[in-house]
């Protein structure tokens, strides 16, 4: 049978769901920070998901998703035993994980997820970590044990105060930044594009180096097609190929919010259309 | 009818290619060119002069027995006539139809200086046709000779380079990086040029009758390196192509809107967007589209972009052709220019964008270009383009592709470092065997050349597969 069987598959909210997924040519390889591109049937299109874990023995990779569009709402509907017709990966450059001293590790909704391997690597390298996870309300935080598992220092937080702080990810990180006791060397930043935007101006004013790893609109995932291509103070660069991490004060931010919006009729169209069959065929 | 006089051959007019009319093929993505029937192909055929030294062989870069399969088809053979194809080139049905014949066999066809050549092309494209209907002659598979070769890339070089050592006994696997072998067959050149069930059919006649095995979603540098292939296979062909879309440094040229042809090709082509939304991919086209560059993938995007309009808008829509040469130095397939002024395509010579304008929204609304002249022939012996001073004008578009060529994909060389590369990032090849700097490895294609040809690619294919069997079993 052609393709890739689904394991294992966990929903950490109503949204947001965890699949293990049988692919050990691209488990074999894989490292923190990469990504892979799925395509669920033939007529599916490809698209960009963190490699939130992957275990070499059993030569399988671990994806955590929100449903959003109609290919994510898609996925999260397929069950164990299942078929993902074609996964291609790892790609992207792996995260570059070192002892740099202390470091801070964001996490925003589904950027949780992919911010915990290199919470790990981090803590394994000898970084004393702090994490700070946060989400719009409670049920959409996840993975708050295994992140304090990895980590010497945890925050979390909810836009709504549902649970932790209520607040965003950026008042815990600027209170860090600001504590002249404490000095910090890095920060990573995961999550939606407008939340990396914040961090990325809130670490700038304490000039800390500060990684994101972006998720954009792609095709091949090789640099062929160029659609996730994005503004730095060099230039031009893909994503697929010469990230997904960058450093986050050289983005221009709001050229990258307006191409990630690009096809947003067409999204809400095809998702639209989606649930109206699903309903058809529920019937 | 096979004792005809030179004089009465030579009176033969050149059978007219039928094809769906402009107007209703700009609202389809069927095939433009129809092909002969039996008849005009018997017809055409009797026009060749069967020369002692055929010129068109000669101008062929993969050397097809041309008087050879035409004289068969002329006779009815037309089993004989695939054989005598299938000794140079094993995907006539591509080639007859993407070749530029008209720089090569046919441009050299004696028959051309009296009235016009033989068609070639489309003789080859109707024994390609014949054999993919009738599957007269299966490939010859020789006994196995226990060795691995791997072949990175299934497009035409791979492709070609992967059933020859089949043939030869060999046992073949092809890495694709996508989702479906063919390479630029599948996601650069549209259906209505190549359609993909002559891929497809070509792609699994080599899996089923050759026994080659194709590794899709297998991207090398990532998910293995080209050194995890050295070691496991006795020889590996690099045929990895020309994948990487060379972006304007004009400003602008990040706005919503702007795209590379491979882009927009991939999403019409490889992701079949113009069927959104029963496919999943969309693609977007304005109602006023300019495409940069003249060579044949600006042709494809341009009559694309046509095409896609006709499903999107009611109203009047128009797409331009921006080049800053002349119509002598397009780079295009004459009957790809041909068709695209017969489809209604804008063509703007001697025009250069200098800025790509966007509007509040951050879309695109217009594209600034400066009107060129020509000067003295440049290092390629082409005349080279020169602004003319205070000659700029904006044209108002709403979608702007941009097809100036690409460059090898560096992922590939990945943990390479010692595979020899030139500074334009291609790999240094023997050009007549492909060997490169390093043990075990052979490239060939556009990965070698640059972007060039289909058939370019599948010669250099060949070479390498007869190469990389010496070396076998030497």
């Amino acid at each position: 049978m052609k393709g890739y069987r689904i394991l294992h598959k966990e929903a950490i909210s109503d949204v947001t769901k965890l699949i293990v997924v049988e692919a050990p040519h691209v488990a074999r390889n894989a490292k923190a920070g990469q990504f892979v591109i799925i395509r669920i049937d033939e007529k599916g299109e490809r698209i960009p998901l963190t490699i939130a874990d992957y275990d070499k023995d059993e030569g399988s990779i671990t994806m955590i998703f929100q449903e959003v569009g109609k290919t994510t709402t898609q996925l999260g509907s397929l069950k164990v035993g299942d078929i993902i017709l074609n996964i291609t990966g790892p790609l992207g450059h792996p995260s570059e994980i070192q002892n740099y001293g202390s470091v801070i590790c964001v996490g925003g909704g589904v950027g949780i997820a992919p911010i915990y391997p290199i919470a790990r690597a981090l803590k394994e390298a000898g970084n004393h970590v702090i994490s700070i996870i946060g989400a719009r309300t409670r049920s959409l935080i996840f993975w708050e044990e295994k992140l304090k598992a990895v980590s010497d220092e945890l925050v979390v937080c909810t836009d709504d105060g549902s649970y932790g702080r209520k607040c965003l990810v950026t008042e815990p990180l600027k209170e860090i930044l600001s504590d002249t006791k404490r000095t910090i060397s890095r920060v990573w930043a995961i999550g939606p594009a407008i939340m990396m935007k914040f961090v990325a101006s809130t670490t700038e004013p304490f000039k800390i180096p500060t990684i994101v790893s972006l998720n954009t609109i792609m095709i091949d995932g090789t640099g062929m097609c160029g659609g996730c291509r994005v503004s730095l103070k060099e230039g031009a660069k893909f994503v697929c190929v010469d990230g997904p991490e960058f450093d986050a004060h050289t983005i221009d931010w709001e050229l990258l919010l307006r191409r990630l919006s690009y096809y947003r009729d067409e999204e809400t169209y095809s998702l639209q259309r989606y649930k109206h069959k699903c309903n058809l065929d529920n019937l | 009818m096979s004792n005809l006089t030179k004089k009465q051959r030579m009176e033969i007019k050149r059978q007219v290619m039928p094809v769906q009319d402009p107007k209703t093929r700009i609202k389809n993505f069927e095939e433009v060119a129809l092909g002969y029937n039996e008849e005009t192909a018997i017809l055409e055929a009797q026009r060749c002069l069967q020369c002692k030294k055929p010129l068109c062989v000669e101008a062929c870069p993969v050397g097809v027995r041309i008087p050879q399969f035409i004289k068969a088809l002329r006779e009815k053979d037309f089993t004989l006539a695939v054989q005598e194809m299938k000794i140079k080139n094993n995907l006539p049905a591509i080639c007859g139809r993407v070749c530029p014949q008209e720089t090569q066999c046919e441009g050299s066809c004696i028959m051309g200086k009296h009235s016009s050549p033989v068609a070639i092309g489309r003789l080859e494209r109707y024994i390609g046709d014949y054999e993919l209907a009738h599957r007269t002659c299966p490939l010859q598979k020789t006994t196995s000779t226990g060795k691995k070769v791997a072949v990175v890339g299934s497009g035409p070089s791979g492709l070609t380079c992967a059933v020859d050592l089949g043939r030869f006994g060999h046992s073949v696997t092809i890495f694709e990086s996508l989702h479906v072998a063919g390479g630029v067959l599948v996601y650069g050149i549209p259906e209505f040029r190549l359609p993909k069930r002559v891929v497809h059919s070509e792609v699994a006649y080599a899996m089923d009758c050759l026994g080659i095995e194709i590794k899709t979603d297998h991207v090398i540098g990532r998910t293995l390196t080209l050194k995890d292939l050295t070691d496991e296979f006795d020889a590996v062909f690099i045929g990895s192509g020309a994948g990487l879309p060379q972006f304007l440094r004009i400003s602008g040229i990040n706005l919503n809107g702007v795209m590379s042809a491979n882009e927009f090709l991939t999403r019409v082509n490889l992701m079949m967007g113009y069927l959104f939304p029963e496919y999943d991919t969309p693609v977007k086209v304005g109602k006023r589209v300019a495409v940069i560059g003249a060579g044949n993938v600006a042709m494809d995007a341009a009559r694309c972009s046509l095409r896609l309009q006709s499903i999107l808008y009611d109203s009047p829509c128009e797409v331009y052709i921006i080049y800053r040469r002349s119509r002598q130095e397009v780079p295009a397939r004459q009957e790809e220019v041909h068709h695209a002024e017969e489809e209604g395509i804008v063509f703007h010579y001697l025009t250069n964008p200098v800025e790509i304008l966007g509007g509040n929204n951050g879309e695109v609304k217009a594209i600034r270009c400066i009107r060129m002249e020509l000067g003295e022939p440049d290092n390629t012996g082409r005349k080279k383009p020169i602004p003319i001073p205070n000659t700029e004008f904006e044209i108002e578009v709403d979608t702007v592709i941009v097809a100036l060529g690409t460059s090898p994909n560096p992922l590939i060389f990945i943990g390479a470092d010692e595979l020899q590369r030139t500074r334009h990032g291609t790999v240094v090849a023997d050009p007549l065997t492909g060997k490169t700097s390093l043990q075990k490895v052979w490239a060939g294609g556009d990965v070698v050349t640059g972007a060039a040809t289909v058939i370019s690619a599948m010669g250099a294919g060949k070479r390498s597969a007869e190469d990389i069997h010496r070396y076998l079993i030497g």
